[in-house]
């Protein structure tokens, strides 16, 4: 069986719809590859990942990311990047993360600024006394 | 102001509105049936740009020329009291000519827009540069696919090379000069369909060249558009798009 849209003007990729074989081969040109898109607000602000686009090209990626993801509210600029062209940890490798909240010492509120002050100023007093 | 200025005045500001509702209709025809869906949602887009930039238009009629509600000059008239061109009201087509006319015409809106930004009828120039960033838009969506396909395989260099040609005789309709034109440029309001042409084909003719195209032979324009004297396609294009606002005019939207 397949599946087969409603509408009489669709003609749309003919995906088996047998689960059990499934026949869904992707020819190379029909599946886009993939770009990420990141979103900027305002000028001087840090770009922020938004999504993906499909596209050819990452000029034809940036016409998409503008309409995806920048038809609504403020945005000064737009950055695309093939997906491919990413590097990114592994899941696998999530253990090198995993004593991160632990290290409190790496935070600058871990110290008491205050306690080192009045230290000082105790032995200040000591040494004039 | 004047009787000789407000006339063709009028005038063109109406054609271009009655091109860019037609062009945003047709483009809107897309919808739902783009080659992938974020295609879909950038023409959708810009069809909805388009539409939007007529209202404008069809709003300061309104306000500076009498003319009724912009709801009713949209969708209540017929075919000849439209004078949008014959380009716009072409049918769809296959992707192939709707992306080449959207090349043609959108080029031809960001000159035309980039003219209108220095003239000196006030309102006109700030509509101008309030569409101009869409329009620019527009052009690089245009441009990026024109430049794809030609840079594709022999079958779509072959469909866009027969898609611009198709088109351009339409494409060179568009310059279709009001009468009383002359006003216009001496008073500094708009620099003339045959300036705006010029432009237009020196810069087609450059980019199509840059992107391996062959230029289209020189044929006739397709004028008529603009006094109201259409093909078969645009009444059946009116009588769908005003269907609804008929049913009910006074209707509250």
């Amino acid at each position: 069986m397949k599946i087969k849209s409603l509408d009489p003007r669709i003609n749309r990729i003919q995906i088996d719809a047998d689960t059990e074989n499934p026949q869904a081969m992707l020819h190379p040109l029909e599946n886009w590859p993939t770009y990420e898109v990141f979103h900027q607000k305002k000028r001087g602000t840090h770009h922020e990942h938004v999504g993906v686009v499909h596209a050819t090209s990452s000029e034809l990626a940036l016409a998409f990311a503008k309409e995806q993801f920048a038809r609504r509210g403020e945005t000064v600029n737009l950055w695309v990047v093939k997906s491919e062209d990413m590097m990114a940890t592994d899941y696998s490798d999530a253990d090198v993360f995993a004593t991160t909240p632990e290290k409190s010492f790496r935070d600058p509120a871990a110290y008491s600024v205050k306690e080192k002050i009045d230290q000082w100023v105790a032995k200040q007093k000591n040494h004039a006394g | 102001m004047q009787d000789n200025i407000k006339q063709p005045l009028q005038q063109f500001i109406l054609q271009l509105a009655d091109n860019l509702l037609v062009m945003g209709h047709r483009n809107s025809e897309w919808t739902g049936l783009g080659p992938i869906i974020e295609e879909d949602i950038a023409f959708a887009s810009i069809a909805q740009d388009q539409v939007g930039q007529a209202w404008n238009l069809y709003q300061l009629l309104e306000s500076e020329f009498g003319f009724a509600h912009p709801d009713q000059v949209a969708f209540t008239r017929n075919e000849k009291e439209f004078y949008s061109s014959h380009l716009v009201e072409q049918p769809t087509g296959e992707y192939d000519f709707s992306l080449a006319r959207h090349y043609l015409y959108d080029l031809a809106q960001l000159i035309r827009y980039e003219m209108l930004s220095r003239s000196s009828y006030e309102p006109l120039a700030k509509l101008a540069k309030k569409f101009h960033g869409e329009v620019k838009y527009h052009v690089f969506h245009a441009q990026t696919w024109m430049k794809q396909l030609m840079d594709g395989n022999e079958v779509s260099k072959a469909r866009m090379q027969s898609a611009v040609n198709d088109v351009f005789p339409f494409a060179m309709g568009v310059f279709e000069s009001v009468d009383g034109e002359e006003a216009l440029i001496a008073e500094g309001i708009f620099e003339g369909e045959s300036a705006l042409k010029d432009a237009w084909m020196q810069q087609v003719g450059a980019q199509l060249l840059e992107w391996g195209y062959s230029l289209p032979q020189l044929a006739q324009p397709v004028l008529g558009g603009g006094k109201g004297y259409h093909s078969e396609y645009l009444q059946p294009l009116l009588d769908e798009m005003g269907e609804v606002f008929r049913l009910d005019p006074s209707a509250e939207w």
